[in-house]
Parts: C-alpha cells; sequence; structure tokens
C-alpha cells in the first residue's frame, strides 16, 4: 500500500519504513537515531515498525538457513505493508536484496521467496535512499572533523553505491575528508568469520587499521555498524585515540549540535559507533 | 546399479592432495607466523592486481567476453556427456587414444601403465594442477619412474621437497636466496658459484632441464582447454617448458578433467582473451600450444588422452555449486582475496587455494560434517572480492554461503548431539522470530553493561574470546533505539 | 558385469545433469578489429621483442642485420620460406625434416620463419607449421627466432585470427620470447624457447617494384 502524502500545495510527503537492524538497536542506538535525524531533517515521514527483529544474515552466512527462514519470513510480514523501506546497514540490505528471495527458494517456499523479492526492490541502504529516493547530496550537516571513509565490501561489492556516501561527506560543511588507503580491502570481520578464523580475521582487521591511522584521521567512518564495531573494537584496543561514527551519525551533525540525543563531538577517549549516550 | 549411479561419487581421500592435515583456522596460524610468506604474499599479490585491473582496463567489452564466458561454460556443463563423446570422436580420428577414469587411482594406474608401455623409466611434465590433484608423482615414483617437473616454480617446488601456494605462481612464499639455497643442496650438476639474481637462477634452471628435454621420451601434462568439436588440447605457459614437453617426446600423455571443455573451436576466442588478462596480467601470455592428436613428422607421434572425473560428477550434481567446475585456474581470485593475502596457499590444505579452492576442493571431497575441507567454506569474510575479477563470473560468495549451509545439513544428518553453535544459532533465531522474545533477549544483552566498569568490554568468555583477544566490545547501551523510540516518538496513548 | 569407467562416467554425468540448463551465449563482444601495424610494434616492443621494419626488398639484409646483431652463426629455415628473403651471403640448412633437436642446440643458433597470423592487439604471432613455419622444433630449440611478418598476416584482434586459423594444425602461439616471474615476480626472459625474438614487419607497397 502506499503512504504517500499526497498535497497540492507542497511536494508530496514520502513515508519511510526504519529497519533498525538487529545490531544497532541492541548495540548502537544512536546510529539510528542519527538515521531518524537525517530523516525527519529531510522530511520524511518515519515509521518504526515495532514486530522488527532481524534480516537474518547472521544464520544465513553461518549455514543455519533453515533458523533464518523463519526470521525471513517475520521479515516479510512486518516490512511488506511499506512503500519505502530504509537501513543503516550496507550488509543487511545486502542480505534483505540478494539472500532473502534465494534463501526461501532453496527450502521449498517461492510464495515467500516472491514475496521476498518484491519488498527486496523497496528496500535501501541509507546513503541509496537519501541520493537514488530523496535526491540530495547536501543534507545540511556540519561537522568540523578530519574523517576517513571506509566504504565496506557489501556497500561496495553486493550493493554497488559506488560514491554515494562520500558525495554526501563531501558535502558536509567543515568536514575534512582524508582518502582511506587500500579502501576497498576488507576490514577482516566477516560476521561469525571474526570469531571462526579470529586470527586471519586479526591480520585482516591490523592493516586496515594501519591505513586508517596513516590519515591521521580523527574519524573513521562507514555505513555499516557491524564493520565499525570491528574496526572501533581494534582501534580502542590500540587506545589510539581514534573513533568510529557511522555515516549517519556525521550527516546527523549541526552546527547547533542538535541531534536526537547524539553526542557529535568527538571525544578522545575510543570507542564503537554510537557511543555518544554511553558517556 | 541404476541406483549407485544416481548417488554423487566423490573423489577418493587418502590419494593425491585434495584435502590437508588440519583445517584451515589451524594452518592459517601456522602461516599467519610466518613473516617472510606475509611479506611475499603482500607484495606479489599487489603487483599482480595491479598489472590485472591496467590490462583487463584496457578492454572495452570485458563484461561481453565475461558474460560469454560463462554462458559457454553453462551450456557445456550442461550437455557434457554428448561434448566429451564427441570430443572423444575427434580425438581419436586424429591419432589419438581416449582413456577415462573414475578417480585419481584409476588415472594413476593408467598413466603409470602407458609409461611402462614405453619402457622409459623418467618423463618431463609441464606444469598441471591435476596431475597434483591426482598424486601422480608419487604413483609414478612408486613404479620406480621418475617424473621431472620443468615449469621453473614447479622445479623449486620438486627439489625443495615442498607443496605449491598459488595456481600461477606457486613458489610465491619462496624469495630468491631460499631459492638459490634449494638449488644449491638439490639440483644434480649446479654452477656453485650462481648468484640469486633471477635471471642467474632461471639461466641454470634452463641448463639442467634442456638437458632433460632432449633426453627423455615421455612428457605428461594437463590442459587448459579441448575444444569437442575439433578435436584439439591446449596449453597456456609462458616459460617454453611445455612448448618442450609437448613437441619434443614421442610420447604425450594429457591429462584433463572432464569439465576443462568448449563445445567449439571458435568458442576459445573468448578464453583466450579472458585468461592472459586475468592470470598473469599479460594481453597474452609468452607461448600458447594447441594440437589436435598426432601430426605425422611433427611432435609427439603417439598421443593419449586421461579425461578424468574425481568428484567432478558430484560437483556437477549440485546447482548452486557446479558453477564451481567453470574455473579456467586463471587464479585471479587468489590475487584479490583479503584471507588468501594474510595466509597463503599452503593453509587451504588442497592444490586448488584461494577463494575457488574454498569452493572447489569440499565439492570434490564432499562435505561430511567434521572432514578438514569442511572448514573452507567458512574462510571467507564474503566480501565479494573474488567474484568482481572472475573473468567466468563465478559467484563465489554465494557458492560459500551454500556450502556452509549443506555444511551444517550434513553435520545434524550425522550427529543428533547439536554443537554448542548449533543450539546457539537456534536459540537466537527461536528470539528472533517473534518480537516479544527479542524484547526480552535484548534485556538480556544489557546485563553485559554490568560486566566492567571500563567504557568497552575486554574480555568475553570462550568462543567470544576468540573476538576480545585481539579487539574491544563495545558495552551495550543503557535504552535499546526501540525503547528510546518508544519513549519519543509513540503516542503514549 | 563390470560396467566400463567411460559408461559409469558418462551414466553419472547424465544423472547429474538432468537440472542443468544451456543458456544462450551471448555473443556481444567484439568479432574483431582494423589492423594497426603501429599497434602491433608498440606490443612486440612492450614484449621486448626486437623489431625491423622494412620493404619487401629489404628482409634479407634485415635478416643480416639481426644475425650480425645477436652473434648467430648457424641459420636454419623451414621448408617453403621464399628464398628471395633468404641473405646470399649467409648459409641457411633448410630443415629436411631429419633435424634433431640436438642439431638445434645452441646459443648461435637462430631459425627464420615467417607466420600465419599475427594480431596487433596482443602483439601476438601464431605459426600453424605451413610453408615457411616448418616443424615446431625448429622454432623452439634454437636461441634466436627470427618471424617474418607480411602485411597480408597481420590481424587487428584476437576473434580475427581464430576465423583464419585452422585448428587441425598444430599451432603456436607466441608473444614475446620465453619468459619466466617466477621467482619473486621478476620478469626474466628466455627460459626455455627462444631467448631472443626478431621480428620483421614486412611494410605494405602499393606496386612492386619500389624497393629502397
Amino acid at each position: 500500500m502506499t503512504q504517500l502524502d499526497h498535497n497540492e500545495v507542497t511536494a508530496p510527503r514520502i513515508t519511510a519504513a526504519l529497519f533498525a537492524t538487529c545490531l544497532a538497536d541492541t548495540m548502537f542506538p544512536d546510529v539510528a537515531k542519527a538515521t531518524v535525524t537525517v530523516l525527519e531533517r529531510l522530511g520524511v515521514r518515519v515509521e518504526f515498525p515495532q514486530a522488527q527483529t532481524c534480516c537474518g544474515q547472521m544464520h544465513i552466512n553461518s549455514g543455519y538457513q533453515r533458523d533464518a527462514l523463519a526470521l525471513i519470513e517475520h521479515f516479510v510480514e512486518t516490512f511488506e505493508q511499506y512503500e519505502h523501506i530504509v537501513l543503516p546497514s550496507a550488509s543487511c540490505a545486502g542480505s534483505i536484496r540478494h539472500q532473502h528471495g534465494m534463501v526461501a527458494r532453496r527450502l521449498g517456499k517461492p510464495a515467500l521467496a516472491a514475496r521476498a523479492d518484491a519488498i527486496a526492490r523497496r528496500t535501501r541502504e541509507f546513503s541509496e535512499f537519501l541520493t537514488d529516493v530523496l535526491k540530495v547530496t547536501d543534507v545540511d550537516a556540519y561537522f568540523p572533523h578530519r574523517v576517513t571513509y571506509h566504504p565496506t565490501c557489501h556497500s561496495l561489492r553486493m550493493l554497488h553505491v559506488g560514491d554515494k556516501p562520500l558525495r554526501l561527506l563531501r558535502a558536509v560543511r567543515g568536514i575534512e575528508l582524508i582518502e582511506l588507503p587500500a579502501a576497498d580491502q576488507c576490514c577482516g570481520f566477516g560476521g561469525t568469520f571474526a570469531v571462526k578464523n579470529a586470527d586471519t580475521s586479526t591480520a585482516m582487521l591490523a592493516d586496515k587499521m594501519a591505513n586508517v591511522l596513516g590519515t591521521k584521521a580523527e574519524i573513521c567512518s562507514a555505513a555499516d555498524a557491524s564493520c565499525l564495531m570491528h574496526i572501533g573494537g581494534g582501534l580502542s584496543r590500540l587506545t589510539s585515540g581514534v573513533r568510529t561514527m557511522h555515516l549517519a551519525e556525521i550527516l546527523a551533525s549541526t552546527e547547533s549540535g542538535e541531534t536526537h540525543g547524539v553526542s557529535v563531538r568527538p571525544s578522545r577517549q575510543t570507542s564503537n559507533p554510537g557511543s555518544g549516550n554511553d558517556v | 546399479m541404476s541406483d549407485r549411479t544416481n548417488l554423487p561419487v566423490y573423489a577418493p581421500l587418502g590419494v593425491g592432495r585434495l584435502q590437508g592435515d588440519r583445517t584451515f583456522p589451524a594452518a592459517a596460524k601456522i602461516a599467519l607466523a610466518d613473516g617472510q610468506l606475509r611479506s611475499n604474499l603482500r607484495s606479489a599479490t599487489a603487483t599482480i592486481r595491479a598489472k590485472r585491473a591496467n590490462v583487463v582496463g584496457e578492454v572495452a567489452d570485458w563484461e561481453e567476453l565475461r558474460r560469454a564466458g560463462e554462458a559457454i561454460k553453462a551450456s557445456t556443463m550442461a550437455s557434457l556427456d554428448t561434448l566429451l563423446i564427441e570430443l572423444e570422436r575427434n580425438v581419436v580420428a586424429n591419432g589419438g587414444a581416449v582413456h577415462w577414469a573414475r578417480d585419481a587411482a584409476e588415472a594413476n594406474r593408467i598413466v603409470t601403465g602407458l609409461v611402462q608401455a614405453t619402457g622409459a623409466k623418467q618423463v618431463v611434465k609441464v606444469k598441471s594442477m591435476v596431475t597434483q590433484e591426482i598424486g601422480l608423482n608419487e604413483a609414478l615414483a612408486a613404479a620406480g619412474i621418475e617424473a621431472f617437473e620443468t615449469d621453473l616454480a614447479e622445479l623449486i617446488i620438486q627439489l625443495g621437497h615442498d607443496e605449491p601456494s598459488h595456481i600461477l605462481v606457486p613458489a610465491i612464499h619462496r624469495n630468491r636466496a631460499q631459492i638459490r639455497e634449494i638449488f644449491l643442496q638439490e639440483m644434480p650438476g649446479v654452477d656453485r658459484s650462481i648468484s640469486d639474481e633471477p635471471a642467474v637462477l632461471a639461466g641454470e634452471a634452463r641448463r639442467y632441464l634442456r638437458k632433460k628435454f632432449l633426453e627423455t621420451k615421455v612428457a605428461i601434462s594437463g590442459a587448459n582447454f579441448a575444444v569437442a568439436d575439433t578435436g584439439t588440447l591446449t596449453v597456456v605457459e609462458s616459460e617454453g617448458n611445455g612448448r618442450m614437453c609437448l613437441t619434443l617426446p614421442d610420447t604425450l600423455i594429457t591429462v584433463m578433467g572432464i569439465e576443462k571443455l568448449v563445445p567449439t573451436w571458435t568458442d576459445l576466442e573468448v578464453f583466450f582473451q579472458l585468461l592472459p588478462r586475468s592470470s598473469t596480467g599479460e594481453r597474452m601470455n609468452p607461448y600458447t600450444s594447441t594440437w589436435t592428436g598426432v601430426t605425422p613428422g611433427d611432435g609427439p607421434q603417439s598421443f593419449h588422452l586421461v579425461l578424468l572425473d574425481n568428484g567432478r560428477t558430484a560437483t556437477l550434481a549440485d546447482e548452486v555449486g557446479r558453477q564451481a567446475l567453470h574455473c579456467i585456474r586463471c587464479s585471479a581470485c587468489l590475487n584479490v582475496c583479503p584471507v588468501y593475502e594474510r595466509t597463503g596457499g599452503h593453509a587451504y590444505g588442497s592444490t586448488y587455494p584461494g577463494p575457488i579452492g574454498a569452493i572447489l576442493s569440499p565439492q570434490l571431497t564432499g562435505l561430511t560434517g567434521d572432514g578438514v575441507n569442511d572448514s573452507l567454506p567458512y574462510a571467507s569474510t564474503l566480501c565479494g572480492a573474488c567474484f568482481d575479477v572472475c573473468p567466468v563470473r563465478i559467484d563465489i560468495p554465494s557458492i560459500l554461503v551454500d556450502l556452509r549451509a549443506r555444511h551444517v545439513e550434513a553435520a545434524k544428518a550425522a550427529s543428533r548431539i547439536p554443537s554448542g553453535e548449533r543450539l546457539a544459532m537456534a536459540g537466537v533465531g527461536w528470539a528472533m522470530a517473534g518480537e516479544k522474545r527479542w524484547q526480552l533477549a535484548q534485556r538480556g544483552a544489557g546485563v553485559l553493561r554490568h560486566s566492567t566498569r571500563r567504557t568497552t568490554i575486554r574480555r568475553l568468555p570462550w568462543p567470544l574470546s576468540r573476538w576480545t583477544a585481539s579487539r574491544d566490545l563495545a558495552k551495550p547501551p543503557v535504552q535499546t533505539f526501540r525503547q528510546w523510540w518508544a519513549t519519543e516518538h509513540e503516542d503514549p496513548s | 558385469m563390470t560396467i566400463s569407467a567411460r559408461d559409469e562416467v558418462l551414466a553419472r554425468i547424465r544423472s547429474a545433469i538432468v537440472t542443468a540448463v544451456s543458456p544462450d551465449v551471448p555473443r556481444d563482444y567484439r568479432a574483431g578489429a582494423a589492423a594497426d601495424v603501429e599497434l602491433l610494434v608498440d606490443r612486440l616492443v612492450d614484449y621486448r621483442a626486437i623489431v625491423h621494419r622494412c620493404a619487401p626488398a629489404g628482409i634479407a639484409g634485415a635478416i643480416i642485420e639481426a644475425a650480425d646483431a645477436a652473434g648467430i652463426d648457424r641459420l636454419f629455415a623451414p621448408p617453403g620460406l621464399d628464398p628471395a628473403w633468404q641473405p646470399s651471403d649467409r648459409h641457411v640448412s633448410i630443415d629436411d625434416g631429419t633435424l634433431t633437436a640436438t642439431d638445434l642446440d645452441g646459443n648461435d643458433v637462430g631459425v627464420i620463419t615467417t607466420c600465419s597470423v599475427a594480431i596487433c592487439e596482443t602483439g601476438t604471432i601464431v605459426l600453424d607449421g605451413g610453408p615457411g613455419q616448418g616443424r615446431r622444433l625448429l622454432t623452439l630449440v634454437p636461441d634466436h627466432h627470427i618471424c617474418i611478418v607480411l602485411p597480408e598476416q597481420v590481424v587487428g584482434a584476437v576473434p580475427d585470427a581464430f576465423r583464419r586459423l585452422d585448428p587441425r594444425r598444430p599451432l603456436t602461439w607466441i608473444s614475446g620470447p620465453s619468459a619466466t616471474s617466477d621467482i619473486e615476480l621478476k620478469r626474466v626472459e628466455g627460459v626455455h624457447g627462444p631467448r631472443h625474438l626478431v621480428v620483421i614487419i614486412v611494410e605494405h607497397v602499393p606496386g612492386s617494384n619500389s624497393a629502397p
């Protein structure tokens, strides 16, 4: 069903359902809050379907497709009624777009697969939603800090977002954006890979952190809280002073600093994305 | 009999080299501790990546070629039986002989018998992955036949009693000083004054091998491609050792996996463009030889083609995984893989390393639920770099995900006692499938806040200790997003 | 009854491909390209081949120049090589089919051939064993290969070459001299094949008697 609010005078107002993702909801609420802040600033009516839980990516990528099937079904039922679904995670968006239908088909649920495919076409990662649906790159943000951006594997190679996040960041007032060397290389997270292949994961992370530290950035940003949890966890262990912030958190920042309770001032204290209200 | 042929038949273990002796994480741990290996790998993979990107970038129709390559291979698989029969007919019509082998042991028996029939005690070999896969050199040695590897890297590996670690540059883990040392220790008649200059080392190998080429009567090769409609075989190489083996001996024995086929001669025009650029990063490799049966008065007058299954039909039976048989062994996926770049090829335990090995080896040997190769599909972050460079568009990440599911299902079938992981996944999955249950679980996670007074969690019990060994974990927040939303956005009424 | 390996493997294949579908092959890649001799020269030089360019009447002179520069003492050629190209003041032994690899082995040995096709985009020369090209060992064992490329042999791209070549003949595709990068990825020219490749590109001359 369409929730577009047609109005003769003003532009039609878009309603979007926010899929916060289980990780941001539980561990990094500031990422989801910042997503709401930006969307509302741009005039989007944000809905948060209360029934939402998880897209099932971790189960799918760990081989537990039968357990994931219930999550896919739950996701489809929760979000099927919405015209636009937006989420602050490239890898969850990738799972919804490329895996939900595939898993349902593999487990003999063609009807569910067809419904999942239809939702997949209406699901967009945060930066895609801003640039492709809302057609904006300047979201009126202010962030006077030195930032480097890790483009994340699933942003680049599953969603093909290209330079959309960077276009959004370049439009932020006051920002000093430093190019990250070997940006397209994986940080070594990979979900359960980080635990099952901890040594290899750590070796990959070490190289990613060396590249981040080489930029002398205050902030390492990305479009995925999970990659940032990994990079931030490593930077924190090094007590490097570099902190991680989700793309949405930077775009939510303004001169007045008024966002939904997010502290936009980078602290010396290293922490993971969205640690603002943790301090 | 028909019942038997409907079950997938995997490659037998205990012969050849398709599975290592330890799991990937255990083998990777050893490799990661080798600083020399890591620095060799880093510079080598970076160099080849850059070369490849450069020469691929100059081909305007690269994507069209990739799609054509993908479709040619898929259509080959769909009529593999009739195409193999066509290949056989054309090879025989041109003076060659064709042999079929169900598995590694049978292929070894066939080749050994063919060599023995010539009376030769020595053979020269062209670099061939399939003969490593089946352990041919060991089988020949057991029959008293000495096999000489003639590719420079393979020679280094053979003299060093070592295993290859890369498809294209098998001795990538050795530096020049190590190679000089191997030559001094192991190469008969070596000039003891040689330096470690690559040109000097290559010259010494030329001198040593030229004698072998001139005196050896039997050669053994693999094949990069076989053409069904003409019976033509192809070897793609750089050094000329392939040409030597394919030209000078009286007898040529070619061992080939049944999947290395293309339907028509003109189909090769696609792969001759895709392979060199993807592989060595060259517009064209220095030498490619094609031959059809026997040419009177030119080259070997006796030609045998051995067609090998060894788990390939089992792979072919899987609708998702059969794409792995499209591989043309270019090794581009190795060079872009962040896991391979850190661990090197030995960690994969098989002739086929890297991303392609992670999907091919466990399909050839089968997933048992507790085998060493069961760990290979997990040796990836699913970063997707392998798919982007694959010249025939093998969707390696999707196959990895599918193999993980097949592994979990195999483990479940094999054991009624669930693993801790299986219980945890089922538990989390159950909690997440209902919002009320999920909110309770979120509150449970919040308890972690009180586990430490620090701002981050630095230590967790096993298995999460494998995370906290090198990384902190953020503490759960005071309030979940959904709790915040309820206070900020929901109408209190 | 024992089933043969052939029948068993074919039976396994047939049961495996029951669910396989054969897609249409998209052939929208380039079917060829215009010949571009400058590009061919660029590619050959990039492979570190030595390139000479001359009119038809200059071929013999170019061979002498190349042989002298490389220190070639013994020259061989296959049957069918145009006698007019062979330098009159040098002895060129024509292969009568009895030459052995040992006869051709040596750092002072060179072979003169022409080719079947030369591909500009990749700098590749293809020999098919025909007249003037000879048996495969002839262009393999000597340390020097001098290859004469005529204007009508030059094609633009790889697919052009496939349309001209006969797969029933033994083909050798040569792109520069023998090379290896097996030691630390350092390119070393010359491992087993000829370490020196000289390509004489014969310019197309309108009319026939405009020798330099």
